[in-house]
């Protein structure tokens, strides 16, 4: 929508006003996380800039908030939390989420849209009340306080997102491709790993890069069915904002941001090879 | 598609295996805590010479109170807790609910070291529960920024609801607890009095109404560690808290606040065993020498909070690193300033009351 | 492959079977395949979610307590009429109880339960429990009266008799703000006890203003994206995406920096003399913290649907409306508007399903006037433990959600959903 030449003075102050909304509202998208890193930065255990901050005065600087997180053995044990959970549910996510996905895109499955209703309802139930019933079903049966009741609960959460970047990416699938694989002799297992994965492929590693921020990210669950063991890198946020704000949280939050960054290029370089070989409409 | 289904339950299977195997390290007691310099100061006076003298390692968990987990834990018939620190109220409905193991408080626990029995050793109402040994008796109390209002000191819980003479924030706990105590003994009702008044409809709108003058000046907290923090940053002035946090903010920190000893809400804090633990006779060793004259007096070292044996209060002395003599920072010095909570009434009347309240803060 | 045909007609395949019957077992067994795909995990969300949820409604409306722990008192006032004090019976049947919970250490447990439908419940059972064992032989009903003064007031035992059914819905009236009264009739609370209507009421409320103000704010800038050149709005797209794809937990400490008043708006004020330095905005731990952090948080999730609706309407209508004389503004009203409806829908309902069931952001911005309903849910779990109300509230809450998630799905479609 440019500007057109013969735009006269009203359509021209409206386009620049609509341009200037447009950047005060992708300013409140950005600036938040934009302004955590400097601060993480900063000498002074403050959430805010300091004048030497302002004057770029280097000694108003410094590493000593990454230099806590990294020698404080809670911080340290919740990271190696965070990835075991994070990395063992989203294996699970995946490789159930994926079977299924076949399953549902597959023209013959029966009441489809109830099945499909019922497995991402995981996604829409608000976690608060998905934390309950774990939380009261799991101690029932000895699963709280334990890595594997954490890894069953984010695996849950997380299948729903394999599910639906799966099915999307099926949607477009050609079966004819598999009867012709099987025409020439290949056994199902063959056809799963040379002609149906190769093409799915972009969909699963979506799927699994959901699933993992969402065990990666997810707090309310851990709240209530971790124990001390098992507190993973937002769970020690949520104490460190609550119970004392040091900027160590700014740190971390730098590296999490930094953890986004590298995960949104992933899904972009997949979405435009997806793109390439049959396009997900991006939104 | 047989294989895949297959191999992908082998893979289930062995990550459940491997997580299970790794979560299940072996250890000795897993004795529960608050954490914070509060557990700091039981690992230094009693999980370390314990373990020094038998060679049992002692587990140490936090938590943040309550009786949520313990709960959980006993409904499913997979207690992991040996050990826990509670305040006396969890552990009186904690014994009424079956979570925890009655104790035999002269047989079990050891004598002072002139031979009298634990029962007569330990303070006078601190026996409240059979399944509780008391540890420490700490209080929730005022501190102010000392420098808030040039000269002038407050001197009564009155000046905590006078905000003309004494303006500014005032932290409270986010619960009627304490709270509606509070606002009656600033409306002049004595402290003898305080329940009595408290338990008719009149007592309790009155409590109430006092707390509304001062509703849109208070900053509520719901975690210990805040209240000091929000003085020191000079967001509030007032504010209550655990005694022990105060003396680390002002004798360690060196932070400008006072204690205002007047109306402090004395309470018990002390050890309860779970019913169905797995090491209940290992923990009971543990227990008893944890809780003799000796580990009481010295855990004062580390923390001001008061010992609940008499025969510890007169060993209790010196600060173990700031050299400072602890006996003025001892909340049982100041008993008669303030008084006990009264977990009856309380226990009664919670339910109603803290639904009250949160209504009364949605107001 | 020529088809063959048998004598009555009917059409066989290669095999000689009839083609109708083997197309059908092809069908079979492509559908057998298919369950067997989802079978995994649909039995996996069944054991780990579904069931879950369902243990947590079943608590709503489990009361075992007493039919359990006081099966003698049960049976004995099965027949009671309600209108006087029960006999003798029953107060021996009451002592057996007590004695036997209070051997047993379970009788906190009816008390506790109690207590949430009359306060003084508690102390009055386990306090009577704990002096049961002294009480000689019977007849039981004078002393047991001794024993306390309620046990002579004809509520006490509409109550404990109220609680002798096996199933309650005492925990779904306390969740609406409604409970028993004295002879047992249904009433409001009083007034000043009155909590979860109206915190119900402001989660919507709440809700309904952050997804107001999502959509005022995401309509420009989804329009921008739609309708600039896609490299520019490739570019401009990781802005909302970032913040999208940024831990929660981390976009909630990084407004606390921002809105506290030592933060970095404060200090922006000050330093342009907007707010004087002793008097700084409250922005935090209040209904503002609350509305900021969230609008943030949910925006990218009303972007994303109303630019993938927005990028699909051809740029020609508008023109067409435009060289057809109307005002821009009408053509943008009449034209354009219309046509983005369902993305405004879907990206609504979307933010008002995630917002109303929010739990972390409120808690840590909220203050007091922040809260919603599922801090109450978290409040009940984990400090006062009366799960049954949990389950209650969670149980509506749900209830509510699912309502939306069928109009979202009516105007969406769940096949639709598309993520990234």
């Amino acid at each position: 929508m440019a500007l057109p030449s013969y735009a006269g003075p009203l359509e021209t102050s409206w386009y620049y006003a609509f341009r200037l909304i447009c950047a005060c509202i992708f300013i409140f998208l950005i600036t938040p996380i934009l302004v955590i890193i400097p601060l993480s930065f900063n000498v002074e255990p403050y959430f805010t800039f300091t004048q030497g901050m302002l004057t770029f005065d280097p000694d108003a600087y410094s590493m000593r908030w990454y230099e806590d997180f990294i020698s404080n053995t809670q911080w340290t044990h919740s990271v190696k939390n965070s990835f075991i959970i994070a990395i063992a549910s989203t294996i699970l996510a995946t490789i159930l989420g994926t079977l299924a996905a076949l399953g549902l895109s597959n023209a013959n499955m029966p009441y489809r849209s109830l099945t499909m209703g019922l497995l991402i309802s995981p996604m829409i139930v608000p976690l608060i009340i998905s934390a309950a019933g774990m939380y009261f079903f799991y101690s029932n049966i000895g699963l709280d306080q334990t890595f594997l009741g954490i890894i069953l609960a984010h695996t849950t959460l997380g299948t729903p997102f394999v599910v639906i970047t799966v099915t999307a990416t099926l949607v477009g699938f050609d079966h004819s491709l598999t009867r012709a694989s099987a025409n020439l002799g290949a056994g199902p297992t063959t056809t799963f790993f040379k002609v149906i994965m190769p093409l799915i492929l972009p969909g699963v590693i979506s799927g699994a890069l959901f699933a993992f921020i969402t065990s990666f990210d997810e707090v309310v669950v851990v709240l209530f069915l971790a124990g001390f063991d098992q507190r993973t890198i937002p769970r020690q946020m949520w104490s460190g904002i609550r119970e004392q704000i040091s900027p160590t949280i700014l740190a971390v939050a730098t590296i999490l941001v930094m953890i986004s960054i590298a995960l949104l290029a992933t899904l972009e370089l997949l979405r435009r090879r997806g793109e390439r070989l049959r396009g997900i409409s991006p939104g | 598609m047989k294989k895949i289904l297959k191999s992908s339950a082998i893979a289930i299977t062995s990550v459940a295996v491997a997580t299970m195997a790794w979560s299940a390290h072996a250890v000795d007691l897993n004795v529960v805590s608050w954490g914070g310099a509060y557990t700091a100061s039981q690992i230094n006076a009693y999980h370390k010479p314990y373990t020094k003298k038998t060679g049992v390692k002692i587990n140490s968990i936090d938590y943040s109170g309550g009786l949520a987990e313990m709960r959980a834990q006993t409904e499913a018939g997979n207690v992991t807790w040996d050990l826990v620190d509670v305040v006396l109220s969890d552990a009186i409905t904690g014994c009424d609910e079956g979570m925890f193991r009655p104790i035999n408080i002269d047989k079990e626990m050891a004598a002072a070291p002139d031979g009298t029995p634990a029962s007569k050793d330990f303070l006078d109402g601190t026996l409240q529960s059979e399944c509780f040994v008391p540890l420490i008796i700490y209080s929730t109390v005022f501190a102010y920024r000392a420098d808030a209002w040039s000269g002038k000191k407050p001197t009564s819980i009155k000046d905590v609801f006078d905000t003309k003479n004494f303006p500014g924030k005032r932290t409270l706990q986010k619960s009627p607890v304490n709270n509606l105590e509070w606002a009656l003994l600033a409306d002049g009702v004595p402290l003898a009095k305080v329940y009595d008044v408290l338990d008719t409809d009149e007592g309790k709108d009155r409590a109430f109404a006092k707390l509304a003058t001062i509703k849109k000046d208070v900053i509520w907290w719901t975690v210990g560690a805040v209240p000091p923090q929000l003085l020191a940053d000079g967001e509030a002035v007032f504010g209550t808290g655990y005694n022990g946090r105060w003396f680390s903010a002002i004798a360690e920190e060196k932070q400008p606040f006072a204690m205002l000893w007047d109306g402090q809400v004395l309470d018990i804090d002390g050890f309860a065993v779970p019913a169905k633990g797995k090491n209940v006779d290992e923990v009971m060793k543990f227990l008893k020498f944890s809780t003799d004259t000796q580990r009481l007096a010295d855990q004062a070292k580390y923390i001001s909070y008061g010992p609940a044996r008499k025969s510890s209060g007169p060993m209790v002395s010196k600060h173990a690193t700031l050299g400072i003599d602890m006996g003025p920072h001892m909340p049982t010095k100041y008993a008669d300033q303030g008084f006990l909570t009264n977990f009856k009434w309380w226990a009664d009347n919670s339910d109603e009351m803290k639904e009250r309240f949160a209504a009364w803060l949605l107001q | 492959m020529t088809d063959q045909t048998a004598g009555n007609g009917v059409v066989l395949a290669a095999d000689g079977t009839p083609l109708k019957a083997s197309l059908n077992r092809a069908l079979r067994k492509n559908r057998m395949r298919a369950l067997l795909l989802v079978a995994p995990l649909m039995l996996f969300v069944l054991f780990s979610f579904l069931i879950p949820i369902f243990d947590m409604t079943f608590r709503s409306v489990d009361n075992w307590h007493v039919g359990t722990l006081m099966p003698k008192t049960t049976v004995a006032l099965a027949d009671w009429d309600g209108k006087d004090l029960p006999e003798e019976p029953v107060f021996a049947a009451l002592v057996a109880d007590l004695r036997a919970g209070a051997k047993s250490r379970q009788i906190g447990k009816v008390g506790t339960r109690l207590n949430y439908e009359k306060s003084g419940m508690r102390g009055l059972i386990t306090g009577s429990a704990r002096k049961s064992k002294k009480l000689k032989d019977g007849p039981y009903k004078a002393k047991v009266l001794k024993l306390h003064k309620k046990w002579g007031q004809l509520e006490t035992w509409t109550v404990i008799k109220r609680n002798t059914t096996p199933y309650t819905i005492g925990y779904y009236l306390n969740a609406v703000d409604m409970k028993y009264d004295k002879n047992g009739e249904i009433v409001m609370q009083p007034e000043n006890r009155r909590i979860y209507g109206k915190l119900f009421m402001r989660t919507f409320a709440i809700s309904l203003a952050i997804t107001i103000i999502c959509v005022i704010l995401a309509y420009p800038i989804a329009f921008l994206l739609a309708t600039l050149p896609l490299r520019y709005s490739n570019l401009l797209m990781i802005f909302v995406l970032l913040p999208f794809w940024t831990s929660l937990l981390v976009r909630t400490t990084a407004w606390i920096a921002m809105l506290q008043s030592q933060g970095v708006l404060n200090d922006l004020f000050v330093f342009f003399g907007m707010v004087d330095d002793d008097n700084r905005l409250q922005l935090i731990h209040n209904l503002t913290g609350t509305i900021i952090a969230m609008t943030h948080i949910l925006l990218p999730f009303m972007v994303l649907p109303l630019y993938s609706v927005m990028k699909t309407i051809p740029p020609t209508y508008m023109r067409a409306a435009l060289s057809l004389g109307a005002n821009p503004v009408v053509a943008f009203v009449r034209v354009y508007m219309p046509q983005t409806l369902s993305g405004i829908g879907a990206g609504s309902v979307l933010v008002f399903i995630l917002s109303i069931g929010y739990y972390i952001t409120p808690a840590l911005v909220g203050g007091t006037d922040g809260t919603l309903i599922s801090n109450q849910i978290a409040y009940h779990m984990q400090s006062s433990l009366n799960w049954g109300l949990a389950g209650a509230l969670g149980a509506l809450l749900l209830a509510s959600v699912l309502a939306l998630y069928l109009l979202y799905n009516r105007i969406v479609g769940i096949d639709n959903m598309r993520l990234g």
